[in-house]
């Protein structure tokens, strides 16, 4: 399962990053992992941006109690009230076996990821 | 983070191959942002000239860009009739008319035998290519496009107006 915390629908960077790891759900599925985007939006909100974009992956809403979810993950902003740029990826068990803070406005890209699939999968195979 | 794999001779080359500064592209023939810096990277080979060497890698969005896949396998099928580059150029130049006829219209216009450039259109190896490069790409650190490479790591700044120019200019003057 690979989580994927993000501050807002719509903007810039969060657009890009979604847009990439889209593109990248073939690849994730060859390690039988699954993709979710978590941010405080609404629910309508997530709808219209998943359409709008033509993502194949969940978007979960956060919003009530308001990030709820990203604080347990210690991926929540208190200042500005949103999601930090925050990737997890637990393996079949639950158990988190990587994690990564973007600072502000940066896109992680998807490398990271795949080597964390890549790693939980040689350790199961070994 | 750093180019892998680095620049081979199975890479789209443009300009002085031993120039000081090689500029790797990853870009998406569909992307708005792609079309905005194809003047700006025109122009700054212009401006650096025998300094530069370009190299473009394909990382279509094909989710996004419904056309862009196929529009990087018709620049790969114009680089089998030594057409790349001018199949690049004339993708970018009408980035709002990709779709297959106009494709093949570009074809025409660059005088490429057309029944060759179907077959390649069609050939899902040339499309794997495409593939593995959006997938080198992604472990190379790209994350939107166009990213760029500068000597192999990747540029962070912006490329907008004169910034690109101006910092290889600064760098390597």
């Amino acid at each position: 399962m690979i989580l994927a915390f993000y501050p807002a629908d719509w903007s810039p960077v969060c657009g890009d990053q979604m847009a990439l790891y889209n593109e990248m759900l073939q690849y994730f599925r060859k390690f039988n992992a699954q993709l979710v985007g978590i941010s405080v939006d609404g629910k309508w909100c997530h709808m219209s941006f998943s359409k709008d974009r033509g993502f194949h992956f969940p978007l979960l809403a956060d919003f009530e109690p308001k990030g709820a979810v990203s604080k347990m993950y210690e991926s929540y902003d208190e200042a500005v009230g949103e999601s930090r740029r925050a990737l997890y990826v637990l393996d079949e068990d639950g158990i988190i076996r990587w994690n990564h803070l973007s600072p502000v406005g940066i896109n992680p890209g998807a490398d990271g990821i795949m080597d964390a699939l890549e790693e939980i999968d040689q350790r199961k195979n070994s | 983070m750093a180019l892998r794999p680095p620049i081979s001779d199975t890479d789209h080359i443009q300009g002085n191959p031993d120039a000081i500064i090689e500029l790797v592209e990853y870009g998406d023939y569909q992307c708005p942002h792609c079309g905005r810096a194809y003047p700006i990277i025109k122009n700054i080979q212009k401006e650096l000239g025998d300094k530069l060497k370009l190299v473009f890698r394909d990382f279509p969005l094909e989710k996004a860009h419904p056309q862009a896949l196929m529009a990087a396998v018709a620049s790969e099928a114009a680089d089998n009739q030594g057409k790349f580059w001018d199949m690049h150029d004339m993708l970018f130049e009408n980035q709002r008319r990709l779709n297959r006829s106009a494709l093949v219209e570009y074809a025409t216009t660059l005088s490429l035998d057309i029944v060759r450039f179907e077959q390649d259109l069609a050939d899902e190896t040339i499309a794997q290519k495409v593939k593995d490069e959006f997938y080198s790409g992604m472990r190379s650190g790209v994350n939107a496009t166009p990213t760029f490479f500068i000597n192999g790591e990747k540029y962070e700044g912006s490329w907008e107006g004169d910034d690109l120019l101006v910092y290889l200019l600064d760098r390597f003057a």
